[in-house]
């Protein structure tokens, strides 16, 4: 009965870096704003060529500039890429974007705009693009290991149906998946605000708890010192609030309910951090889905699970988004965004432990290549985030 | 049998609506999800999907628990049967 897990395996691509990826996409990756209008052309040029254009990258500075650079080089390093060309305005963060994702080993060109404009810039890009496409279609498949899929997990406009099932079905799953050695991640720091004792308790060590509540005390500070009023209408949303879910309290209990009954939390990572080996990370991130799955993707992630209440549509660019739902209205009026359907579980027609399994043979056929709602939808939200204000 | 409602755990003072069109004077089955038993109830609100009814009378002040902890508190009395939201019940967080 259910998924073998240790004999599981899927069919992906293996990186220069020895990363397993589940997409082959070559990526056009602007280091700043105004680049965007040179990679789309690019992609316009070359067939299989995506562009991913943000709203940022100028006069950042400090840690703010750190986490700028540390997802755009974590994106063009995840493993669902195979290569990737960067175009900057200056030469200089073009380099060092460059640099950063050539450390994986895969191949990556970079292009500036100032003194060669951007139709100049498009050609030799486009030309870039073109040898890499050619390259990626190439690359074969081949079969690895289910513990080498990382997996991460961010729930979004959810509400009440969300702690009752869909998160719990995602919980469900992570405890196998941890039982099975996979790498995991969790976030979303202001909404376990409630609940952080329960994620405090389930920290593999005191240096980890300690590392943990220190993160969310200082997200709490945050909140404090810009909010003008309890926060209702942004944590929870409106659309939370619409969903039943009355505080952040209710909110957070929800939430937690994706990390499973089992696994302990091994470790903790800065926005867009790498993990370092196996097991449940914490990530300290925004709760903003976009922000919260982008960053995901440039911790190198390869597939995501994303429960949803009123039906959140999200998606990334590179990162394929599994949707779940035990809403049936939501089912009922937004089923072409849904991948899994765990109604059943409030109804009892479902318990939870088939919930987690039809969630894993999901996780599987995604990972075997099967697209997900979000990605034949189009859903390419790339949203960085930002510390503070540019100089 | 439909369930009308589902309560996390036993000591909670709130139950979920999970059908559409629920209405004032229903007769409502509850499934309690810990102890994995059922409970019959009146609706004495419309409440929509997703929505809470509390399944004990509760006093302006007290503390609303749900997953077995607390969610906020009253600031209003609700009684037994009665929606339960945010025009009823704050954060004590933020």
């Amino acid at each position: 009965m259910g998924i073998n897990l240790k004999a599981a395996t899927f069919e992906g691509w293996r990186r220069e870096n020895g990363r397993m990826g589940v997409r082959n996409h070559v990526i056009v990756l602007p280091v700043d704003d105004l680049s965007n209008a040179a990679c789309e052309a690019v992609a316009n040029n070359i067939k299989g060529a995506m562009a991913i254009p943000h709203s940022y990258g100028r006069l950042q500075f400090g840690a703010d500039l750190d986490l700028h650079f540390r997802t755009l080089i974590g994106t063009g390093t995840n493993p669902n890429v195979a290569g990737v060309v960067v175009i900057g305005i200056e030469p200089g963060w073009t380099g060092r974007v460059v640099e950063g994702i050539a450390k994986s080993g895969k191949p990556v060109e970079g292009f500036a705009i100032e003194q060669n404009g951007d139709i100049n810039t498009i050609a030799s890009a486009s030309r870039a693009a073109y040898r890499m496409v050619k390259h990626a279609s190439r690359l074969k498949r081949t079969r690895a290991p289910l513990s080498e899929l990382w997996v991460s997990t961010k729930c979004g406009e959810s509400d009440t149906t969300s702690g009752l099932a869909s998160c719990p079905t995602v919980g469900n799953a992570f405890d196998k998946l941890w039982e099975n050695g996979n790498t995991l991640v969790f976030g979303e720091t202001t909404e376990l605000t409630g609940g952080e004792h329960l994620v405090a308790a389930r920290c593999r060590t005191p240096e980890i708890r300690a590392k943990f509540m220190a993160m969310f005390d200082r997200y709490q500070r945050v909140i404090e010192a810009h909010k003008t009023n309890d926060l209702s209408e942004s944590q929870p949303t409106k659309g939370n609030i619409e969903g039943g879910l009355t505080t952040i309290e209710e909110k957070a209990l929800g939430n937690i309910q994706k990390i499973g009954k089992k696994c302990l939390v091994d470790g903790v990572l800065d926005k867009a951090e790498t993990p370092t080996g196996p097991g449940l990370w914490f990530m300290d991130s925004s709760s903003a889905a976009a922000e919260m799955v982008t960053l995901c993707a440039a911790a190198g992630f390869a597939v995501h699970t994303f429960p949803t209440g009123q039906g959140n549509v999200i998606g990334n660019p590179i990162l394929p988004v599994i949707k779940l739902t035990a809403n049936p209205r939501t089912l009922r009026t937004m089923s072409e965004h849904i991948d899994v359907d765990v109604t059943g579980i409030l109804q009892r027609r479902m318990n939870m432990d088939e919930a987690g399994e039809a969630l894993l043979d999901c996780i599987l056929r995604t990972a075997d290549g099967e697209l997900t709602a979000a990605e034949l939808l189009g859903h390419r939200e790339f949203s960085l985030t930002r510390l503070y204000e540019s100089a | 049998m439909t369930i009308h409602f589902v309560v996390h755990d036993e000591g909670d003072s709130v139950g979920v609506v999970v059908v559409e069109g629920l209405k004032a004077g229903q007769k409502l089955t509850g499934w309690i999800m810990d102890q994995d038993r059922t409970i019959e109830f009146d609706a004495r609100s419309d409440i929509p999907i997703g929505h809470k009814l509390a399944i004990r009378p509760i006093k302006a002040g007290d503390t609303v628990i749900k997953y077995g902890v607390d969610i906020g508190r009253a600031v209003q009395d609700i009684g037994a049967g009665e929606h339960l939201h945010v025009h009823n019940v704050k954060t004590k967080r933020w």
